[in-house]
């Protein structure tokens, strides 16, 4: 049997039915002014209460599922829905229940019927609110079970559907998954399911009709899979597969404070992308060793106008001070084409990703530049900064960012104001051309960072959000590992570090691939961490280097990806 | 009367959350604002017809503010929309 695993692991559990009473429109009509305004106090009263319900529900929250019930207060004052409903009542003589029923019913219809899954989703918000109504007006009583049911076994919960406010307070002690016959994967019980770590499928339709109180059930969040009343032997399989999940979760959780050295040595550093100041302390989480990139666009993507020196250098300063001298890199503003700023308009191009962007800006506004230069130049007497200036193709530029850099330098040592007087000044490795040309370019710059998404689809002139074409955008193609390579040797030919932090650095595949080309510095969404560094820790640079000679052999990526996931299995 | 485009960049488009965000900042104004997408307008006073407009990543909205405080209430709305607009990535 088979349903849509929405949250990953396997639940072992004894059965236990939700069920939810349905309603139906009673169509008694109200007689008189009197009963009308009765009857609209009723429905005022029970829209109230609704809302004290969850006010008080949302004290005893801690995490995310405030946001769905601050949804569903906005829902219940919602004037649409207070029109809808009042309508009913005033002028066709609807009873309170029947036109709650009505409005939130026409609304579950309208919502189911969008096709983004995620606003179809938002139906059950709806039919949740409809249901705390009709439960204050009286009609409803709250879903039951036999609470009979011996509740010292682990549960999974088996349903046609469970609200949200039901997932959200239900008390998850003896529960250990979900299973619903309703849902998809951005339904309340999906999310809550994750944010708590407990297996859940949904979507398994009929197949759950059989299931009783107290069967013994297995679910698989992560291939959506269920068993009811397994045998024993297949049971005792389900337990020590359990385990082994349970074990490999706690393993790389061990691995948080180990550093990442290969088994005869070699040091490698596992870095951190982040966008925000606040992700500093997930990534540490994480074991990251500091950061390898910060994407600056954040800071002015969400204000109105280009923040001043002033707020950049607040910002880059708790940057620098959250960091624990571990070592930063920020990477100087990233935008054009693409990626607009409300405030800096500019003119639609052909080919964005061939156009005015990044450095190319830059360059052209050598006043916003020089800002920024100046911001995290200040920041740097607080921590270990890098600059890292994005899609440089060519010397010139390189050279161009230098001395606005040396310019910025000076207007600050003029004002005698102190900062990093060693801090480095380095270039992404993302466009063909500079990878190409990488011998020239590691004589004058202080570091490489390869930004591999970029690379990849500049390289294989292949648009990786164009469906048609992405497949060709594939990272293991030779001609990309063979740019990655010579970047990584020149560097290293010319004493200057180098890190990857496209999204290869984070993928376990590329692990062994690039510590064999030589790459020390591999920076990533801080999740990703425990996996690579789980995969360096068990490896020996020999190893790292016989993978890589195989992978060079191939002439196919798909020979490549295929011979990866070999090894690695 | 002020009229404002903005581009939802964000990949997920508009969710709940912002949105409920969308409609309580809203209601800071005595401003008549409306939001249209494509041909369909809505108030911004219903968070189930913003809801219901179906907002994408890569949509363009066309805000219109009419009323006293038109002026910082354009300003608001600048500050929300740069806010939900997502980290881009590299």
């Amino acid at each position: 049997m088979k349903g849509i695993g929405v949250s990953p692991g396997i639940a072992i559990g004894k059965a236990l039915r939700v069920v939810r009473q349905k309603v139906s429109a009673t169509g008694v009509l109200l007689s008189g002014d009197e009963a009308v305004r009765a009857e609209i106090d009723r429905y005022r009263q029970a829209v109230k209460d609704s809302i004290a319900e969850i006010r008080g529900l949302i004290s005893a929250q801690s995490d995310a599922t405030a946001d769905i019930l601050e949804t569903h207060i906005e829902m219940l004052t919602d004037s649409q829905l207070d029109n809808d409903i009042l309508e009913l009542i005033q002028v066709r003589k609807k009873n309170a229940s029947d036109a709650v029923l009505e409005v939130t019913g026409r609304l579950v219809a309208a919502f189911r019927s969008i096709e983004d899954p995620y606003l179809s989703a938002r139906a059950a918000d709806i039919g949740d609110i409809g249901q705390r109504l009709l439960k204050h007006l009286g009609t409803l009583q709250p879903p039951s079970f036999d609470e009979s049911v011996q509740s010292d076994h682990p549960l999974i919960i088996v349903a046609d559907d469970l609200s949200p406010s039901d997932t959200i307070t239900m008390d998850l002690h003896h529960i250990a998954g979900f299973a619903l016959q309703a849902g998809g994967a951005t339904s309340h019980t999906a999310i809550v399911a994750r944010l708590r770590d407990m297996p859940a499928i949904v979507g398994c339709g009929a197949s759950l009709d059989n299931v009783m109180d107290n069967d013994i059930m297995v679910l698989d969040g992560d291939t959506g899979q269920l068993w009811i009343n397994p045998s024993d032997t297949e049971l005792a399989a389900f337990k020590q597969k359990k385990m082994a999940q349970v074990e490999n979760a706690r393993r790389l959780a061990s691995l948080k404070d180990i550093p990442a050295r290969m088994v005869d040595g070699r040091r490698i550093r596992l870095l951190a992308n982040i966008s925000r100041v606040e992700d500093m302390k997930d990534a540490f989480l994480h074991g990251a060793e500091g950061v390898g990139l910060f994407r600056t666009e954040f800071l002015f993507m969400k204000k109105s106008s280009f923040p001043t020196e002033e707020e950049q250098f607040i910002a880059y300063r708790d940057l620098a001070v959250a960091s624990q001298d571990t070592p930063v890199t920020i990477r100087t503003l990233d935008i054009g084409g693409d990626k607009p700023l409300p405030y800096f308009p500019m003119p639609k191009e052909q080919n964005p990703f061939l156009g005015h962007r990044a450095i190319r800006i830059s360059l052209d506004k050598k006043d916003n530049f020089l800002t920024q230069l100046k911001a995290i130049l200040r920041a740097s007497s607080f921590g270990r900064l890098k600059i890292l200036v994005p899609m440089v193709s060519n010397m010139q530029e390189l050279r161009a960012a230098k001395e606005l850099f040396t310019a910025a330098k000076n207007e600050l040592l003029q004002k005698d104001i102190s900062f990093d007087k060693d801090i480095p000044f380095g270039i992404m490795i993302e466009v063909p051309s500079a990878a190409v040309i990488a011998d020239l370019l590691a004589r004058e710059a202080d570091f490489f960072s390869i930004g591999t998404n970029d690379l990849c689809q500049y390289t294989m002139a292949a648009d990786r959000m164009n469906d048609k074409v992405s497949h060709l955008c594939d990272p293991y193609h030779p001609a990309v590992l063979r740019l990655i390579s010579f970047t990584i040797q020149q560097a290293q030919l010319n004493n200057i570090p180098v890190s990857l932090c496209g999204e290869m650095a984070g993928d376990p595949l590329a692990a062994l691939v690039l510590a064999g080309m030589g790459l020390e510095e591999f920076s990533m969404n801080a999740p990703s961490i425990p996996r690579i560094k789980h995969i360096i820790v068990n490896s020996s640079m020999d190893k790292a280097i016989q993978v890589l000679r195989q992978v060079m052999e191939f002439d196919d990526p798909s020979d490549i990806t295929q011979y990866l996931q070999d090894i690695n299995a | 009367m002020i009229e404002k485009e903005y581009t939802i960049t964000a990949p997920e488009g508009m969710h709940a959350r912002p949105a409920t965000a969308l409609v309580r900042l809203a209601k800071n104004f005595t401003s008549v604002i409306s939001i249209c997408k494509d041909d369909k307008t809505v108030r911004l006073n219903s968070l189930l017809n913003i809801l219901s407009l179906g907002i994408k990543g890569g949509d363009v909205l066309r805000v219109r503010i009419h009323g006293e405080d038109e002026i910082t209430a354009a300003g608001a709305l600048d500050d929300f929309f740069a806010d939900i607009n997502a980290v881009p990535d590299l």
